[in-house]
């Protein structure tokens, strides 16, 4: 852990983005991270008017009703010296597609800038902050699930695994199909449920083939999906975010 | 909902159900991704191929005009036959009008994609001409009635047992289901009609611009087969197909077989130049060439989607699409299946009918990250979201994402929302996963999470 009183630290305030499902599902891994970013010496700040990121309505492709979304976060973001999203595919929308969907409108500078100073939780940590140990104790069996827009769109294959590594009496087993997706997908999961649940069961047997006790990612959607599935088919392994494991002291 | 949509949901809710269908299908394309990751890792540097790969056929693609006039202007001057198909029925009926002329009656093939697309097989023998598939996998599928199952392993889906099976009963004994037992029974067949047909017609890897020729690649020979044995001989394929240089090839081949089929290189990987020329003992004294357009040029004017061109059709973007993995290669009722199919099959038929094949995707990306010709496969299924919203709006679902937005755009409506669920959550346990269940689609499998009393938000106003 970083000495926050050391020469040469530079305390940050960070405006902390906690996407709506976690907010009001995974409230724990929200106070995860606030716990870890305070711990670490920064400023938090969560602005009431920062809910969701729009991605549902942009997914479906409904980028009209999706841009008020977008524009409310965005403004609210204006002045954030550093934005932190709990959630990879919410990272990706954030910094990938806000400068899509504003292509060509006043926002457009904007949405650059914002995206340039947005990081998701765990690459803020480690190529940000350059933390590594958050001094924390977690013992159990772990296998680490990639969301696939973290994954892909944002390339944060490392960064969740580095933060593992330096958890004490965590033991981390890698899935042979840990880059698979769970099949979640935001409304695919209700419009294809039957893609979307047979998905989901190759993703959890290989999970389950670790022989791990949790699940562990950093997009709560997906473990929203997995969890799901687990829970019906009465499976012991349990899901638990990121941001939760780095928190245990 | 149209008819198609509703097809592909029908055959995604059997599909899925068929636990031995996702585990012949898992165990095959695990194999091959193995196959694959070992050949990635033996090129010095796969990004960069990767890269190199996309630059040529970008560069192919991008000039095509030029490309084309060369090689059809080269290939013609060892005489050659080029034909200019515009559209499907065209292609098919230059190819029929060839075979009549010749007063032929047997017709051997060997894989086409391009001829699954243009339906040739069906057509020519609606003309009343014989035609049979020479590759082993097509041949299987042909005997099945059935559409190929994928574009490099036709009958992916069939385990060998119902190979031997289906061999028994169309072809007579076969004494086990060992591949080469399966192969030599195919063979015993498949010479036979080798020799007694007239005409071949053959697909194209790559055609190449700078020497006027063809290059096909395949693992079995029957393509060298179709194309020397009879006296005629028709190359049918995409004007896409395409490469500047036959140095290309030097790179193009290798990145093929990897992304393919996991090889170092294929078996056979042969150039035509022309028929028969003076001197020669062997080959065609007949080479026709038929290009396709089938509304490639559309795809072309498409500045967004125009990489979909670059596809030298290794089907690595299916392999590893948990969604084709688990609906299978017919579900999607299309000739190009899996995520490059869900891209093309709206430029050649209308997004109205094929939007739900971009729907039919939780945006993994899986298949962009495959793809040897950097291709964008995952975004162009976003952009296909966006044009059918804009070319046809749903109006309920225009007005569920006006209603989110109210919803998540003024926080104390969305503190009630909150709220709202924590005291409706007990009730849903009541009608958890019966008709009465509004997530019913959600819950018939799936369990929801509790909803906690006190959001995040919740935590965060009262700990201030």
């Amino acid at each position: 852990m970083v000495a926050f009183a050391s020469p040469g630290f530079d305390r940050m305030t960070v405006t902390l983005f906690i996407p709506c499902f976690v907010d009001a599902l995974f409230p724990r891994a929200g106070i995860g991270m606030v716990h870890i970013l305070e711990r670490l010496g920064h400023k938090v700040v969560c602005p009431a008017a920062l809910v969701c990121c729009g991605q549902p309505a942009f997914n479906a492709g409904y980028w009209e009703e999706a841009r008020p979304i977008a524009a409310q976060t965005l403004d609210t973001l204006k002045d954030a010296e550093a934005v932190v999203i709990g959630s990879g595919s919410c990272g990706a929308m954030v910094k990938k597609f806000y400068p899509q969907l504003f292509a060509k409108t006043r926002r457009e500078e904007l949405a650059l800038q914002v995206a340039a100073r947005t990081w998701e939780f765990s690459d803020f940590l480690v190529n940000k902050l350059e933390v590594t140990d958050v001094n924390a104790r977690f013992p159990a069996r772990v296998t680490f699930h990639d969301g696939c827009q973290g994954l892909r769109e944002l390339g944060l294959k490392q960064p969740p695994r580095t933060l593992l590594a330096e958890v004490r009496e965590l033991e981390l087993v890698e899935m042979s199909e840990a880059e698979d997706c769970c099949g979640f997908g935001g409304t695919f999961a209700v419009k294809f449920p039957m893609i979307s649940t047979a998905m989901g069961e190759v993703k959890c047997a290989s999970a389950l083939e670790t022989g791990a006790d949790y699940i562990v990612s950093n997009d709560a959607s997906c473990l929203l999906q997995i969890q799901g599935l687990l829970s019906r088919q009465g499976a012991k392994i349990k899901t638990i975010h990121l941001a939760e494991v780095l928190d245990q002291q | 909902m149209t008819g198609n949509a509703k097809k592909f949901l029908r055959e995604a809710w059997r599909m899925t159900r068929d636990l031995r269908h996702r585990q012949t299908v898992r165990t095959a394309l695990e194999n091959n991704e193995i196959a694959r990751n070992q050949r990635q890792a033996a090129f010095q540097d796969w990004p960069a191929a990767r890269q190199a790969a996309a630059e040529t056929r970008w560069e192919a693609v991008n000039q095509l005009d030029q490309h084309l006039t060369v090689f059809a202007e080269r290939i013609a001057l060892r005489g050659t036959k080029v034909h200019w198909a515009s559209t499907d029925m065209e292609a098919c009926q230059i190819i029929a009008r060839i075979i009549q002329t010749k007063g032929a009656r047997y017709v051997i093939k060997s894989k086409s994609m391009t001829g699954e697309e243009i339906r040739l097989t069906q057509a020519l023998e609606v003309a009343g001409f014989e035609v049979v598939e020479s590759d082993l996998g097509e041949f299987i599928v042909q005997l099945r009635h059935e559409a190929p199952y994928h574009p490099v392993f036709p009958a992916l889906h069939l385990a060998r047992g119902e190979i031997k099976e289906l061999f028994q009963r169309e072809l007579g004994d076969v004494p086990s289901d060992s591949p080469e037992d399966l192969a030599m029974a195919a063979r015993s067949v498949l010479r036979e009609k080798f020799l007694a047909a007239e005409v071949g017609i053959t697909g194209a890897n790559f055609a190449i611009a700078e020497t006027g020729m063809i290059s096909i690649t395949e693992n079995e020979g029957n393509a060298r087969l179709t194309a020397t044995l009879p006296k005629t001989m028709i190359t049918l394929l995409g004007i896409e197909k395409i490469l500047p240089r036959l140095e290309d090839l030097a790179l193009l081949m290798p990145v093929l077989a990897t992304a393919g089929t996991g090889q170092a290189m294929t078996a056979y990987n042969t150039l035509y130049g022309g028929p028969r020329q003076f001197g020669e003992n062997d080959g065609p004294t007949e080479f026709h060439v038929v290009l396709l357009d089938n509304r490639r040029t559309k795809i072309l004017a498409d500045v967004e989607q125009r990489d979909a061109l670059h596809c030298i059709r290794c089907g690595a973007c299916l392999n590893v699409c948990p969604v084709f993995r688990n609906v299978g290669g017919h579900a999607y009722g299309a000739t190009y299946s899996g995520p490059i199919g869900a891209v093309l099959m709206p430029h050649r038929r209308g997004l109205p009918d094929w939007k739900h094949l971009s729907e039919a995707s939780t945006l993994c990306g899986a298949c962009t990250e495959a793809c040897p010709v950097k291709i964008d496969l995952h975004h162009h299924l976003l952009q296909n979201r966006r044009n059918a919203v804009r070319k046809q709006v749903s109006y309920l679902e225009q007005f569920r994402y006006d209603v989110f937005t109210s919803l998540v755009n003024h926080s104390l409506v969305w503190s009630l929302a909150k709220k709202s669920a924590w005291l409706a959550w007990p009730l849903h346990k009541i009608v958890k996963g019966t008709v009465l269940d509004p997530v019913r689609a959600w819950s018939r499998a799936r369990d929801l999470p509790p909803v906690p009393r006190e959001s995040f938000k919740d935590w965060w106003r009262t700990r201030k």
